[in-house]
């Protein structure tokens, strides 16, 4: 019984997180200025952080965790590199 | 299909279940806002959704599956949970300035434009500024 539940919820959020990865990468593609763009890319970091984080509930593994906290590292860096970009024209001034 | 699934007692399947449901159907209605609203100004608004609760729900969920499949209290995805919750603020502020920046940069061209010609499709609602246009 709980093997059942589990696994619909997990099938749920996955797709519920794949769906949210299109509508993100929609709006990166389409973005009708650079700072959507950013913020699409910022979003898609995120979604892609929780989708390894169930990943790892659905396998049990401790290891997706690990990747999912340096892909929320790495995106941190990238979105306030790019942000920085954006307002001053340069990233190390 | 997963041996660690099948041994967890029933209240915490379906906990882990609603927490699970409840962090992904934010986090999806965080990017159809993202997607669906007008201005940028909004659009800032709309991924805070998944950042907040879709993170702190899923990540709850983890800490209660891997505390009770190892038998130990597991609280290493608190990491994730506060970084994310401490830099996510940060980002999108910096985000915010930048795009008010630009749009300042602009603006001062769209209002000198506005002045010539009487603009035909109108501001509509309360707000003075041209973000509407900027879009």
């Amino acid at each position: 019984m709980s093997a059942i539940i589990m696994n619909i919820a997990l099938t749920y959020a996955q797709i519920c997180l794949i769906v949210a990865f299109g509508f993100a990468t929609a709006r990166m593609l389409k973005g009708p200025r650079a700072q959507d763009r950013v913020l699409g890319l910022d979003t898609l970091y995120i979604n892609a952080m929780l989708l390894f984080l169930v990943i790892g509930v659905d396998n049990g593994n401790v290891f997706f965790f690990e990747a999912a906290i340096v892909i929320a590292i790495v995106g941190f860096v990238a979105t306030v590199s790019l942000a920085k970009f954006l307002m001053r024209g340069e990233v190390i001034e | 299909m997963n041996s660690h699934i099948e041994t967890l007692p029933l209240w915490a399947a379906i906990l882990i279940a609603v927490l699970l449901v409840i962090g992904s159907t934010l986090t999806l209605l965080g990017n159809i806002g993202l997607l669906r609203f007008r201005t940028f100004y909004e659009r800032l608004h709309a991924p805070t959704l998944g950042v907040s609760w879709g993170t702190a729900a899923i990540i709850l969920a983890s800490m209660l599956m891997f505390s009770l499949h190892l038998g130990r209290p597991v609280i290493h995805e608190l990491i994730v949970g506060v970084f994310v919750m401490i830099t996510a603020p940060v980002t999108l502020m910096l985000l915010g300035r930048a795009a008010l920046r630009r749009d300042r940069a602009r603006g001062l061209d769209l209002n000198v434009r506005r002045i010539t010609p009487p603009d035909s499709k109108a501001v509509d609602g309360d707000e003075p500024g041209p973000t509407d246009e900027i879009r």
